[in-house]
């Protein structure tokens, strides 16, 4: 299965050889992403197919630096923006190529959009963004896990007690009270992502219902991107 | 994205471009020490020296974990950070602003090193074109010259061994230097580059620099609050800056 990237082309990089999937779940944090991620990859493993995880601010290379930014929290915004950018193409270059090249299934942990949306929403404009993540490869499936605040609000404090500072926008002073923010933020990142969808070709799951409903219908559309793939080494 | 052409702002943007051993450091900082001399609001901004930014980069050359495209992504996360916080608010407030390579190196480096032109001028497309770009041109042979009589080899990416161009320091030095310095030539109309003939003596250079700049900008719109005369009188060193102090050896 050929791959290209959306506009620009990494130097270096030879596209035709790129025989796995690139899969990516997307959706704010408790929207059920990573259990969902965890559930795709035992079934896609169990059917035979070699599984590669892979997931923002992870790369060998600026994680660390990132982890401590954010921290201070003294970087801008666009600052901001260009380091997640580096982490981003750092395991594009060295994670994900390798393993679509290895004929693997890549199941992305979010990937350029939730990215944008983040930017978007602290004032990037869509203009520079769009050539900023230009050479990411285009995946062969993207879904959002769309969920209502109230549910995500409602998980993330019975799971983990309290609110998220960066998940809750706290930087962008949307609200004193963090209860507040984290509506407001919640609610303008589901903005964000609404003129994406149809662009980048993003499909919304319905992520308010019970956590096998959703792996059901996660399963039923990736059967249906299987089904135009095959293996070549398996031939 | 872009920048208007002209911008309004009350400060002013110098920089100085050119390849590794050009002397165009040496330069700058020259000015730097006439500006402050004159009394001017100045402020010193060199390529990669944010403090966050540059752990990570030292990190990541020291460990050869880079790419062509994160090469220029990390420089442009420091350039971006210094960008936002120092150069652009110190031209909001109207002072000169000196800076030691700009986006112009990432245009002509980062293409000799594969990345899309287009692409790198849309990455940066958020930088403002300075009022003056001082490009000082030497031949590739010069530079590597004045870079071993001082410290014997180029290092490894000056010399490009990341694209293999060379298993020899020098060799890949002349080779990549010398890609660079077609880019840069390229671009001398496109960004109405100063064009300096860096083979001349030092204070042929610098004194031809100071006169452009004096022709260019009226330097008494932009004095210094410091207070000169009760320095000079008493014989108190002028402010340092943080950034002043940060090593050479940050740049690559």
């Amino acid at each position: 299965m050929s791959h290209r990237t959306y506009r620009h082309t990494i130097p270096g990089i030879d596209m035709g050889e790129l025989d796995g999937l690139l899969i990516v779940v997307e959706g704010p944090d408790s929207s059920g992403r990573s259990t969902q991620i965890w559930l795709l990859s035992r079934w896609l493993e169990q059917l035979g197919f070699a599984v590669e995880q892979m997931g923002l601010k992870r790369s060998k290379l600026v994680a660390n630096e990132l982890e401590q930014a954010k921290n201070g929290n003294v970087m801008s915004p666009r600052t901001m923006a260009l380091f997640y950018a580096t982490d981003f193409y750092d395991q594009l270059e060295n994670r994900i190529l390798p393993a679509l090249r290895a004929g693997s299934v890549v199941l992305a942990d979010r990937y350029i959009y939730t990215l944008m949306a983040r930017d978007m929403v602290r004032g990037a404009p869509f203009e520079w963004l769009e050539p900023l993540y230009s050479m990411a490869v285009v995946p062969d499936a993207v879904y959002l896990l769309d969920t209502s605040a109230e549910n995500i609000l409602d998980r993330t404090l019975s799971s983990r007690g309290q609110l998220d500072y960066w998940e809750s926008g706290m930087d962008l002073g949307l609200a004193r009270d963090w209860y507040r923010s984290f509506m407001v933020y919640q609610q303008s990142m589901r903005g964000q992502f609404e003129p994406l969808m149809s662009r980048f070709s993003i499909e919304r799951i319905d992520g308010d219902r019970s956590i096998l409903d959703v792996h059901e219908d996660l399963k039923s559309r990736i059967d249906r991107v299987l089904a135009g793939y095959t293996d070549p080494r398996q031939d | 994205m872009n920048p208007p052409e002209v911008h309004d702002m009350p400060g002013r943007l110098i920089a100085v471009e050119g390849v590794d051993g050009s002397g165009k450091s040496t330069q700058i900082d020259l000015l730097h020490k006439w500006l402050v001399g004159m009394g001017c609001r100045v402020f010193f901004s060199e390529w990669n020296s944010s403090p966050l930014v540059m752990e990570a980069t030292k990190k990541a050359k020291r460990r050869l974990l880079l790419t062509p495209t994160t090469f220029c992504l990390i420089h442009a996360t420091d350039f971006a950070d210094r960008y936002e916080r120092q150069i652009l608010p110190m031209l909001r407030a109207g002072y000169i602003v000196l800076c030691d390579r700009y986006v112009y190196t990432s245009y002509a480096r980062d293409k000799a090193r594969g990345c899309d032109p287009a692409w790198l001028r849309e990455v940066y497309g958020f930088a403002q074109p300075p009022d003056i770009t001082f490009w000082y041109h030497v031949p590739v042979e010069t530079a590597l010259d004045r870079l071993t009589k001082s410290r014997k080899e180029p290092n490894y990416f000056e010399a490009g061994m990341d694209l293999g161009l060379s298993l020899d320091l020098r060799e890949g030095f002349r080779i990549f230097q010398d890609r660079i310095t077609r880019n840069y030539a390229e671009m001398v109309e496109e960004f109405g580059f100063v064009t300096m003939d860096a083979t001349l003596p030092i204070h042929h250079q610098q004194q031809a620099a100071r006169k452009l700049i004096q022709e260019r900008i009226d330097l008494t719109a932009y004095p210094s609050r410091i207070e000169r005369v009760v320095h000079d009188q008493y014989g108190i060193p002028p402010p340092v800056f943080e950034e002043d102090l940060i090593d050479a050896e940050g740049e690559w």
